[in-house]
């Protein structure tokens, strides 16, 4: 009786008593699950548009951010270094095309998977090698990043709301909306779609994949841009933002690889739902549940939506 | 096309192999002394300093000295990234060169080794990580961890927080916390912690953070502050350690009552949180700056002639200091090896007896240029550890500074743990050797 009182009633009667922290709770799972949706639409974008699980986008993570502080620890100032970084993200784009994405065209999925994961190596190595292993100090100040909290007056206690969280929530927000629309609106967006269902028939409409497969890999630059210099912020800026990336895979689970708007709701409800596991269940369970926690909410998913909340649901008929 | 392909597969063979390659290779002469390093991963931040002040030390001592009396000293690196597995194939690659000592910097790649130190003939010295119990010197004679154990930081902690409050008797009802890696490394403490609570009466709160959390520990924080620790002891390490101390800052928690353990003191666990780290505590045992006769010699005869590869303006930070104490460690070792055993290129076992008579006296400490660089210390065949004293090193926003005088850990609590945890080691391991090795001092 004690156990079903702790699971099913005691931790409803902490929210109750402690609403404060209830909202708290809420709120850090929201700006984590946005941010976790950010990175999710990095591997989204690469999946739709050549069906491939892109193991490198951790290290791009940590690839734009270390440009950025780096650029920046040799003088150049914080906007500056952050539009070099962003033309550094392009040529990266450029590069994985020409040299590892072009000569593989028509080639298994498999193969292209074991390319990404050469490039993530190549990048951990030639990071290292450009700016030493040592941690770095995101330059948040610089950039205008807001410092402080608001804390707000909640039933007797407070919900704190860290500046930089709110900026993180907002500007995540707004990337994932630019480029939701950008690939479900457009002209671009429609030529996305089609490479996602078959790089023949995309190419016999006129489609450039070359074009098509720069375009997504710099919007994953982008976005690993952004993910870079808000984890980094919370953190520091080091390799082990690379780890942050595994924090998408029960987000694509549950929202599917192939959706938008799977990726963003999906973040947000592996955000939230690990939060308030980890703050109210968690204790039971010796805390420290949160990691396997988000893929038991994304398998719970699954078994009542198989293709993930989002994603194409196939039925292949023999 | 193909060219792609070939340029691609060897870039990643060149990552893949760089890795792991000994940087330069020669034991055929003078005393090998291979160094696990980790400049690369997660935890470069804590590694990179501390194998700078290791390899800085010993190369000063072949240019001021010519080595140690005549032999040179050859220090070689292995990269394990702090990665077991790759710590495990750098210890199959230079146990062929005779090396005289291991230094694992990993408690993970120090645990796996312990039974093969014996068999090797190799001992393993892991300063203040590794094995708590591995301290008992008859159990495990190959073992060396000086010049403290994670129980004698945890019971430290536990004396700091009882001079604050008034007193031990005064712990009675208090609440303390433990933050920790959720691994091997993390979860030392909490023995000897969950014995101190049960013997001063405090309730001792335990957060784990899980090695994919460590940035991201705002479940662990928030159960901080629905439990209100009064003190928090941080056993984390590499990139949880900054985010601890940011996390402290954001939820208001007293930055003078988060005191971190040895590990969680490097400059790059306090300087990301800018000001808000101000006042952040954490255990040390060895002192920072430049202001020692040794580290002007480092820099006279290293760093100054262009044979580091540390930045001039690290030299003096905490894990620098901390890895050229170290280095004094071994150095003092290998002179006992060559004085007890009558040779002068040693072997391992001969380094095991010199390890064995370490005895760094205050006087031994100002003869090398370090008085005031760390406290004395003293091994003996029973004690491989020593349980030194340390003191309390306070952030003040830029860099370290003494926060406290020297303390002693509860030794009364602690080496009883101690016996009891070596004991168990020993039954759990069926045909644990018995100590059969002489000792050279029965102090």
């Amino acid at each position: 009786m004690d156990i079903l009182y702790k699971v099913f009633i005691d931790p409803f009667m902490q929210m109750g008593a402690a609403p404060d922290l209830l909202f708290q709770t809420l709120w850090d799972g929201l700006v984590a699950g946005v941010l976790y949706s950010l990175i999710a639409l990095g591997f989204v974008l690469i999946f739709k548009a050549s069906g491939v699980f892109n193991f490198a986008q951790g290290i791009m993570v940590v690839f734009a951010a270390l440009t950025l502080v780096g650029l920046h620890e040799h003088g150049v100032p914080a906007y500056v270094a952050l539009a070099i970084t962003i033309v550094v993200m392009f040529a990266l784009a450029v590069a994985v095309e020409k040299l590892v994405l072009r000569p593989l065209v028509n080639q298994p999925d498999i193969i292209l998977f074991m390319a990404t994961f050469g490039l993530t190596y190549f990048l951990i190595g030639f990071g290292e090698l450009v700016f030493g292993g040592d941690p770095k100090v995101m330059i948040a100040d610089q950039l205008g990043l807001p410092r402080g909290a608001i804390d707000i007056k909640v039933a007797g206690g407070f919900v704190s709301l860290q500046k930089i969280d709110i900026a993180a929530t907002v500007i995540a927000s707004l990337m994932v909306a630019t480029l939701a629309i950008f690939f479900q609106k457009t002209r671009i967006g429609r030529a996305l779609r089609a490479v996602a269902d078959s790089h023949k028939a995309a190419l016999s409409v006129g489609i450039s994949l070359e074009q098509i497969w720069v375009i997504v890999w710099f919007a994953a630059g982008l976005v690993a841009l952004a993910t870079g210099i808000m984890w980094g912020a919370r953190s520091e800026v080091s390799f082990a933002l690379e780890v942050i990336a595994l924090k998408a895979l029960p987000v694509l689970i549950l929202g599917g690889f192939t959706s938008i708007p799977g990726a963003i709701v999906g973040g947000v409800i592996i955000g939230v739902g690990e939060k308030v596991g980890e703050f109210y269940w968690g204790p039971l369970l010796g805390s420290g549940i949160e990691t396997w926690l988000a893929y038991v909410i994304a398998l719970v998913f699954l078994l009542f939506r198989p293709q993930g909340l989002f994603g194409e649901k196939i039925i292949e008929r023999i | 096309m193909r060219m792609h392909h070939c340029v691609l597969g060897a870039a990643i063979a060149v990552a893949a192999g760089l890795s792991l390659a000994p940087t330069a290779a020669s034991a055929a002469d003078g005393i090998y002394v291979p160094l696990f390093a980790y400049r690369t991963g997660p935890f470069a931040a804590s590694g990179t300093p501390i194998v700078n002040g290791m390899a800085d030390y010993l190369n000063m001592l072949n240019e001021r000295d010519g080595g140690i009396n005549g032999v040179k000293i050859n220090v070689e690196e292995c990269e394990t990234s702090y990665d077991t597995k790759k710590g495990l194939e750098c210890y199959e690659q230079v146990k062929s060169k005779h090396p005289v000592v291991i230094n694992p910097y990993s408690t993970g790649i120090t645990l796996p080794l312990i039974p093969k130190a014996a068999v090797d003939k190799i001992p393993l010295l892991s300063l203040a990580y590794g094995l708590s119990a591995s301290a008992d010197g008859n159990t495990f004679p190959w073992i060396f961890n000086p010049p403290a154990t994670y129980w004698d930081g945890a019971s430290m902690f536990v004396r700091y927080v009882a001079g604050k409050e008034g007193g031990l008797d005064k712990l009675k009802g208090k609440k303390l916390g433990l933050v920790y890696l959720d691994a091997p490394y993390g979860k030392e403490p909490i023995p000897v912690l969950e014995a101190l609570a049960k013997d001063y009466g405090f309730e001792l709160k335990l957060y784990p953070v899980p090695a994919a959390e460590m940035q991201n520990q705002s479940s662990q924080w928030l159960n901080i502050r629905r439990d209100r620790p009064g003190w928090l002891y941080l056993q984390g390490f590499g990139t949880m350690n900054p985010t601890a101390v940011k996390e402290a800052g954001k939820n208001n928690f007293p930055m003078d009552h988060l005191i971190g353990n040895w590990w969680a003191g490097g400059d790059d666990d306090a300087r990301p949180a800018g000001p808000a780290g101000n006042g952040y505590l954490s255990l040390d045992f060895v002192a920072v700056g430049t202001d020692f006769p040794v580290i002007k010699d480092i820099q006279k005869y290293v760093i100054d002639k262009g044979k580091s590869q540390t930045e001039k303006s690290r030299v003096g930070e905490n894990f620098y200091n901390r890895g050229v104490l170290n280095s004094i460690y071994i150095a003092e070792a290998i002179r006992n090896a060559q004085k007890l055993s009558g040779k002068k290129v040693i072997d391992g076992s001969d380094m095991r007896r010199g390890l064995e008579s370490l005895n760094i006296t205050d006087v031994r400490l100002k003869e090398l240029g370090a008085a005031g660089f760390a406290a004395p210390m003293q091994i003996t065949c029973a004690d491989h550890n020593g349980h030194n004293s340390a003191y309390m090193a306070r952030w003040d926003g830029t860099k370290w500074t003494k926060g406290s005088d020297w303390m002693q850990p509860i030794k009364s609590k602690v080496l009883p743990l101690i016996d009891e945890a070596a004991k168990a080691y020993a039954s759990a391991n069926a045909g644990w050797p018995k100590r059969t090795e002489a000792c050279d001092h029965s102090k």
